[in-house]
């Protein structure tokens, strides 16, 4: 650039051949993840074990003779842990996930890709599949040998009981899953009597092959290209987001050295180029080249880096949990207004949340006018209005129900009002209502029918009709 | 469909399947020829890369194409070509129905079998009765069954056409189609009054008496054929009591003149077509039962 203007920022021309050229047909290179143990490690396993039970048991487990957890679909019921939602409780769902949404928000700005590292279902299959693949084919070299090798029986053996082992982890975890919206008892039994029905037998299928193949086959692909949170999160980062990252002051320059030689004297940094770090990733990244968006958080290298650190006998954390600001020299602050923000929303909106679970009432009433005739007049010169009332019984329990009337006095009810409903039932009742024309102001008055269990008054509620006169 | 529009859908649909295959196969290039990976243009600078299809993506397109050569060879789809497996939306009606029939045969023949009082008492095919009446019956004699001008009261024990399980069974099946005829040019508008003011007694109601007893003398010789001596109706011919106090048309004095004047010819479709035996047969039963 011959001119500089102090306004503009410089350009510089660069040719099309020092962009380099990105293929946008990447093959996939092997990852071959190198077994690593350490503090993070022991972490995963213990959040891992009790969600990976959770998940397997819950449906096992029955509570008042139905299983815990079970999405009804073709009933459109949803039982979970004792409470059971009706089609119209459907918000409370949409409700749920924007707080679940919330939260990992919260928690990405506090401590970066904290789901992705340690919860993600994507990563914990992923992490099982390894294990297995770990103590059916040994460690990262014998798997770059045997798959460099040629066909043997021991390799047959070998990748057969790899993907024997596989493909059984998928089906339990496939099988489980629809047992969350099939009886889980009852598809078990089915399915060694193969008498299942198709669309089971297909979704216990779909699922066994989608799991195979995500953390048998896809694995960091899945975060890499697919996986859309992968690719917002960093929205969510601010200099003060744990993120693990490589200390870049403390370990350049690299390089190799002997264990007694003082890196000072050398004029090296702490890293000894060992590369670790890189063999563990699941991800394949090289974390010091810094901050990537296929990071996944998982502190892998981490704890690889801090086992070679330890060898060397040098300072824990030259990978570690830190910030950009710790980074730069400075100090992480902890408590910034967008995590104040976050806890506080988030606590506001569980709050409510928990206040509507449990003012729930587990009771729907809806009323039809009808409308083929607006009213029946009577000789006697009453007025008579039809309604259909849909009482809704949504609580597992039978209950008698009081039907009355607010806000129309001297109306008298023609039809019975005492009923008796079993849990879940749903009741169409047709009533008809009965006035003096003379005592309403208005053709139309609004008024409520009224609903309440004779045996517990708090599960009550209302529904808003009309009641027509002639002109 | 004309035969022109069927060959002009086929001609159409063949000949683009043709050039998709074409331009497909045309474009696919195998790994760049060329030393610099490019085809050659260039626009202000940009060159285009000479890169071959993704093979997954090529491979989906063919499977589309393949599909798509299936489906038109298995179903209808090309003109008026009905397709090798001779698939209907009238013919998959006719199977479900077949297969919803084959479901429920069990249950229809045992509700057949079933006495319509039996049925009454049983609450699952209360349940079904109550929802046939809401779709097919609640339109006129009110969700609650209890009548508006004009369609009666299901829930009394008031009969228009008789209250036995065979009489209701035969009104829902054949419907019913009331005959009052109208008596005003006969009667004249004294006559009508003077009737209308019979009925009225006839029901211990405030009438002028000398109206009424002229009154009598037309109900015994035009009215009583049908309604009887007494008032007291005739089921078997669908002519109401005319002394129990309940109004298919209003109890009023202008009322049952009306009626007298004009006539009445009230009309229950007959559902027969509609609802077939079965159905009907559970809803006698649920009508029974309104009432009993």
């Amino acid at each position: 650039m011959s001119q500089t203007n102090p306004e503009q920022i410089d350009l510089q021309e660069i040719a099309p051949a020092e962009v380099g050229e990105i293929d946008l047909y990447q093959r996939r290179e092997r990852i071959y993840t190198r077994k690593v143990e350490g503090h993070f490690q022991r972490i995963r396993l213990y959040t891992g074990w009790p969600l990976l039970l959770g998940y397997f048991l819950l449906p096992w487990i029955n509570l008042g003779g139905r299983q815990s957890v079970l999405f009804d679909l073709p009933a459109r019921k949803f039982h979970i842990l004792g409470l059971t939602f009706w089609p119209q409780d459907f918000y409370m769902l949409a409700f749920l996930l924007i707080i679940a949404a919330f939260g990992l928000f919260a928690v990405t700005t506090f401590a970066g890709r904290l789901w992705c590292g340690y919860t993600c279902p994507q990563t914990v299959w992923t992490s099982i599949f390894m294990w297995l693949e770990q103590h059916t084919e040994g460690s990262r070299n014998q798997r770059i040998k045997l798959d460099q090798a040629p066909w043997s029986g021991e390799k047959l053996l070998k990748k057969g009981l790899k993907h024997g082992s596989w493909l059984f982890v998928a089906f339990m975890t496939g099988l489980t899953f629809v047992g969350y919206f099939y009886p889980i008892r009852t598809l078990v039994l089915e399915l060694a009597q193969f008498s299942a029905p198709l669309t089971a037998v297909f979704w216990t299928g779909f699922f066994t092959l989608l799991t195979y193949l995500n953390a048998g086959w896809m694995r960091e692909q899945v975060c890499k290209y697919m996986c859309p949170y992968a690719r917002f999160q960093s929205v969510m980062f601010d200099h003060d987001t744990l993120i693990v990252s490589y200390d870049e002051r403390r370990g350049e320059p690299r390089g190799s050295r002997k264990r007694s030689a003082d890196p000072a004297e050398l004029g090296l940094g702490h890293c000894i180029d060992c590369e670790l770090c890189v063999q563990v990733c699941p991800t394949g990244i090289d974390i010091r080249k810094g901050l990537q968006y296929e990071c996944i958080d998982c502190a892998l290298c981490v704890d690889a880096c801090n086992s070679v650190m330890d060898k060397m006998e040098y300072p824990r954390g030259l990978i570690r949990y830190t910030s950009e600001r710790e980074l730069a020299g400075e100090y992480t602050h902890w408590l910034r207004p967008r995590i104040v923000g976050y806890v506080l929303v988030l606590g506001l909106m569980i709050a409510v949340f928990s206040w509507q679970m449990l003012a729930r009432v587990p009771l729907e009433l809806s009323v039809i006018r009808d409308r083929n005739q607006l009213y029946v007049t009577t000789d006697s010169g009453a007025v008579e209005n039809i309604y259909t009332l849909r009482l809704a019984n949504m609580d597992p329990d039978m209950h008698e129900f009081s039907i009355g009337l607010s806000g129309l006095a001297g109306a008298e009810i023609i039809g019975d009002t005492e009923y008796t409903l079993n849990g879940g039932e749903v009741r169409s009742i047709g009533l008809r209502i009965r006035m003096r024309p003379e005592s309403l102001q208005q053709p139309s008055t609004a008024f409520h029918f009224t609903v309440e269990a004779t045996d517990q008054p708090s599960l009550q509620t209302r529904h808003e009709s009309r009641f027509m006169k002639p002109f | 469909m004309a035969s022109f529009w069927s060959w002009w859908i086929i001609i159409l649909t063949v000949a683009t399947l043709v050039g998709l295959v074409w331009v497909l196969f045309a474009n696919r290039k195998g790994e760049p020829t060329g030393t610099d990976k490019t085809t050659g243009h260039v626009y202000d600078g940009i060159e285009e890369l000479e890169n071959p299809l993704p093979a997954w993506w090529f491979g989906m397109f063919v499977l589309t194409i393949v599909f798509g050569v299936a489906y038109l060879a298995l179903y209808p789809g090309l003109g008026n070509f009905k397709g090798l497996l001779d698939w209907s939306k009238e013919g998959q009606y006719e199977r479900e129905v077949a297969r919803a029939d084959e479901t429920f045969r069990e249950m229809r023949d045992r509700y057949l079998a079933m006495p319509v009082e039996e049925i009454a008492l049983d609450p699952a095919a209360m349940r079904m009765g109550g929802r046939m009446f809401s779709n097919n019956c609640a339109q006129c004699h009110g969700s609650d069954a209890r009548g508006a001008y004009g369609f009666p009261n299901l829930t009394d024990d008031d009969w228009i056409y008789g209250g036995t399980p065979e009489a209701i069974k035969a009104s829902i099946t054949s419907g019913r189609q009331a005959a009052m005829p109208a008596w005003g040019t006969i009667l004249g508008a004294k006559g009508v009054d003077e009737a209308a003011a019979y009925v009225l007694s006839l029901n211990g109601r405030e009438a002028d008496a000398q109206l009424a007893a002229a009154g009598k003398q037309h109900f015994q010789t035009y009215c009583a054929a049908c309604h009887g001596t007494e008032g007291t109706g005739n089921p078997a011919m669908g002519a109401p009591n005319l002394s129990n106090g309940i109004w298919l048309y209003g109890g009023r004095a202008e009322q049952i003149a009306h009626s007298i004047r004009a006539g009445r010819n009230g009309k229950m479709p007959a559902h027969k077509d509609m609802l077939g035996e079965e159905k009907i047969h559970i809803l006698t039963a649920y009508v029974y039962s309104l009432s009993h």
